[in-house]
């Protein structure tokens, strides 16, 4: 299939790129050397693909590449984009919120995700929100503790 | 300051966080080509012709490559840890839907993938086998002709049973189970199975061979790169410095990425199209690559009315697929602790590992050690129960203390199995009364504790390379699939070089300057390599101290490093490369009787305790609360430690609950990650994790692995609380809600429609 030209904004800079309707957002993530968002399930289930597309949360591997023209795309690469730590990836790495870390970014981004939309979460409302995202390694009860933290700021 | 025993945040956590950590998943090569595999769709079968005409000439493709290539330039192409039995494509016959049969290779992963479609193949079905049981006495012979590797010390005496479907069968004989069953007051045997299930690591596997001039770069998510080095030297028949494999973190691996997996398919592609060339599974794949070994355990026991157990004989079926991968180890390592951990005069164990045409079936964390402990601690329940005797009460009257003999007459030592039984019995508050409840749902509580011996004799050897500022980095090939070995390892390093565990430097693995390793695989690291990277740092700091006196120094000199460098060398020069190698001493079980007075370094001890509500209605199972508890001796990083036991109890509950890889008619027919559900953030129960106060005195520090011991009693745990709460007992798992549902309309004599 022939390759289209499209325009976006990638972590706060304006692009361009070629590329053909079938490929989907990770694949156009990878020509921008951008590897956080990453393919696992291939289904949209685990969230390890996971990016913001205008603010809102995509599986990375569902969404096809073209659908971001003219749109603002954000990954995990540009929450330290200044060189520090979010509060979310410093709640992280002080609760032990991962082992393997392949899945991390999804949920650090979904975590920000949460508290932009609700700043002081409970138990609940966190396993609500980051039930979409899947941790082989099993690190959910240190990810909870670490959501928690990072709303308390 | 102390660097052993600080619960300091893994090391690459920065990396991981923001998404920059290097997955082998992430890499890309100029120039690099991608392979998608053909697979069988048939369970067993001779293959009568591949027509991979169309897929050819798809515009895009670079080749098809079937087995005949590969034989190109691997002559002999097969493969395997115990048996050389593995073609890295198909030849002759299939024996498992899912098997790789050839390969397209593309620039455009999506080419291949629609080339890979056009290939089409021809069978000529076979009688297949599904079943382990069946697997002893079937007519369908999975592999005609056996070929043992030879390549493990513990596993030379391996030949198998040609004609048959054994690889290996484990036979243990202690006193007279015939005799003590007859002078028995009480008989009880059951038969208690196990399913299919799979690791399901978020990177799934993937490699990347790089040709080079006389020489091939791998770069793969495995758990054992100086294995790959090795056994891709072997099949090329080039030494093993021609072979360089290079391992970054990985996504996940939980026993499925030992020894070879995906490396000799890329070696082989990209030595045909001399290009750099990757094959990266899909979530789908990862179902036909391999398993956790399904099982069926015939349990005996003679007790005493008071309930001491005076005879135990085991039966255990290893169900391990279409090659033999890992299996026979499984099966002899695993088998010899099928009794449990308890003080029996009389024991018999038969354990066979059988090739059938499902998956193949490997180590998944435990080794086959789950499986067991699933049988023999529902058995004890069932004991404890039709005695009346309190199930924590028999235990303790049962258990293998310090110092007595094991089955196999090796004695226990430092093996922390009473303290793990009362730390459950404490955070159980098993004394306390327990308010079963009395309507739709019904509450219950259940313990189960099991062991593990650890794999001997196996080798690690490391390197602490002390540069002039006194700055110290690492070598080793253990490799850091998020279980924090880099991190411990560092912490060992700086106690003895008296640094910040911060500021030691872990290389990645690259075997081209990282010494060799066993493995990254049962719990064994912490131990075995955690005492060479000790022996490597302690030879640094000899040597330093030998540099200090070469310098003029006096003995015992308290200069920091960066100044006897300087004293040396007259300026900021040189390097100190410390060396460590440890090999624990290790007595292969004696062939008739299966005893050996030293069969394990050291014992994991693990057990769990569970309370739950079933729902008397609809059959589901809700676990309310987990507790599991471990001997890791003294943790080198508690922090680390314990999470290892909260991430193995919740992969065992998926395991225990509703994973199940579904097979009909040999088709997986549940292949993916929407079809065969993994725990989630809604599946946590509230979990209190204990790592028991102990020490391993062989140990280094007093430490010992456990990142398997979590996963042993989860299952009997829960299903022995579902017995407590509603009087039913599961014997198959997992225990889904229908299975409940099923036992519980069947005690109340109106059985569901099916069963009926």
């Amino acid at each position: 299939m022939s390759a289209r030209t499209i325009h976006f904004i990638l972590n706060g800079r304006e692009v361009s790129a070629e590329i053909e309707p079938h490929r989907n957002l990770v694949e156009l993530l990878q020509r921008f050397d951008l590897t956080g968002a990453r393919e696992s399930c291939g289904q949209g289930l685990c969230g390890c693909c996971t990016a913001l597309v205008d603010g809102q949360p995509v599986s990375g591997c569902l969404y096809f590449a073209v659908m971001v023209d003219g749109k603002r795309v954000t990954t995990v690469e540009a929450l330290d984009a200044e060189g520090s730590l979010s509060k979310v990836q410093q709640a992280f790495i002080d609760h032990g919120a991962f082992q393997c870390g392949f899945c991390t970014p999804g949920f650090v981004l979904m975590t920000h995700q949460l508290l932009a939309e609700n700043p002081n979460p409970s138990d609940d409302e966190i396993r609500d929100y980051l039930s979409g995202n899947l941790c082989r390694c099993a690190a959910y009860p240190e990810i909870i503790a670490a959501v928690k933290a990072a709303a308390r700021g | 300051m102390a660097q052993v025993g600080r619960g300091i945040p893994r090391l690459e956590a920065r990396s991981k966080v923001t998404g920059r950590a290097e997955y082998t998943h992430n890499l890309r090569l100029p120039g690099m080509l991608y392979g998608k595999v053909f697979r069988s769709t048939v369970p067993h079968g001779r293959i009568v012709r591949i027509d991979t005409g169309a897929a050819a000439a798809l515009p895009g493709v670079e080749r098809v490559v079937t087995g005949d290539d590969i034989r190109k330039i691997i002559p002999e192409p097969y493969y395997g840890p115990a048996f050389h039995d593995q073609p890295i494509l198909a030849l002759d016959k299939v024996r498992h839907v899912g098997e790789p049969v050839a390969v397209v290779i593309a620039a455009d992963p999506h080419v291949a993938e629609q080339a890979v479609a056009l290939i089409e193949a021809e069978y000529q079905e076979l009688p297949a086998v599904y079943d382990e049981v069946e697997a002893m006495t079937s007519k369908a012979i999975v592999h005609e002709v056996l070929k043992p590797a030879g390549t493990f010390a513990d596993l030379k005496h391996l030949a198998g049973k040609t004609g048959t479907n054994i690889t290996l069968d484990y036979h243990l004989t202690r006193g007279d189970t015939g005799k003590a069953f007859a002078g028995a007051e009480h008989v009880f045997e059951h038969t208690f199975r196990s399913q299919q299930a799979l690791h399901l690591a978020f990177e799934p596997f993937v490699a990347v061979a790089d040709p080079g001039d006389g020489m091939v770069t791998i770069h793969t998510s495995n758990q054992t790169p100086s294995f790959v080095r090795m056994e891709i030297a072997r099949l090329l028949g080039w030494h093993e410095n021609q072979v360089r494999v290079k391992v970054p973190f990985l996504g996940g691996g939980f026993g499925g990425k030992v020894y070879v997996k995906l490396e000799p398919l890329v070696v082989a592609l990209a030595l045909l199209v001399r290009r750099p060339v990757k094959v990266a599974l899909t979530m789908e794949e990862q179902f036909y690559m391999v398993t956790k070994h399904p099982t069926t355990f015939r349990i005996k026991s003679g007790v005493t009315k008071d309930g001491k157990i005076t005879a135990r004989e085991c039966e255990v079926f290893w169900n391990g697929g279409a090659y033999a991968e890992i299996g026979p180890r499984v099966c002899q390592k695993s088998g010899f602790t099928a009794p449990g951990p308890y003080d029996i005069d009389n024991v018999k164990i038969d354990s066979y590992e059988l090739y059938t045409n499902r998956t193949p079936c490997g180590a998944l964390r435990g080794f086959g050690i789950p499986q067991l402990v699933w049988a023999y601690e529902c058995h004890t329940d069932i004991i404890a129960r039709e005695l009346g005797i309190d199930p924590i009460a028999l235990r303790r009257k049962n258990i293998l203390r310090e110092g007595r003999p094991h089955a196999t007459g090796t004695k226990m030592r430092d093996a922390a199995i009473e303290q793990v039984l009362e730390a459950l019995a404490e955070q159980m508050q098993w004394s306390k009364p327990f308010d079963r409840g009395s309507g739709v749902i019904r509450r219950g509580r259940g313990v189960a504790i099991g062991f593990k011996a650890s794999i001997s004799p196996t080798t690690s050897v490391a390197i602490v390379n002390v540069s002039a500022d006194g700055s110290a980095s690492l070598n080793m090939a253990t490799t850091d699939m998020g279980q924090g070995s880099n991190t411990i390892m560092a912490q060992i390093v700086a106690e003895v070089l008296d640094l910040q565990a911060e500021n030691v430097r872990v290389m990645a693995t690259d075997t081209d300057i990282t010494p060799y390793d066993m493995g990254t695989l049962g719990s064994r690291s912490t131990f075995h390599m955690g005492h060479a990277v000790r022996l490597a740092a302690e030879d640094a700091r000899a040597k330093l101290q030998a540099l200090a006196a070469e310098a003029g120094l006096p003995p015992g000199t308290n200069y920091p490093p960066s100044e006897i460098f300087v004293k040396r060398y007259g300026m900021q020069a040189g390097n100190v490369i410390g060396t460590g190698t440890y090999v624990p001493t290790y007595q292969s079980p004696d062939k008739t009787t299966g005893m050996s007075e030293n069969v394990t370094p050291f014992w994991m001890v693990g057990g769990a305790g569970a309370e739950v509500e079933v729902d008397t209605e609809t059959g589901k199972v809700r676990v309310i609360r987990l507790v599991n508890a471990a001997d890791c001796g003294t943790p080198i990083n508690p922090r680390i430690a314990t999470t290892q036991l909260s991430g193995g109890a919740t992969m065992a509950l998926g395991f225990t609950l509703f994973e199940d890889m579904v097979l009909d008619g040999g088709q997986v027919i549940n292949a993916s990650l929407a079809d065969y559900k993994i725990p989630g953030m809604h599946d946590i129960p509230p979990m209190l994790n204990e790592l028991v106060d102990a020490a391993q005195t062989n140990g280094p520090f007093g430490a010992k692995g456990l990142g398997e011991s979590a996963t042993f009693g989860v299952s009997p745990a829960i299903a022995n609380a579902i017995d407590d709460a509603v009087g039913i007992r599961l014997t198959d798992l997992p225990m889904t809600p229908e299975a409940v549902l099923r036992a519980l309309r069947a005690k109340q004599g109106r059985p569901l429609e099916d069963d009926a």
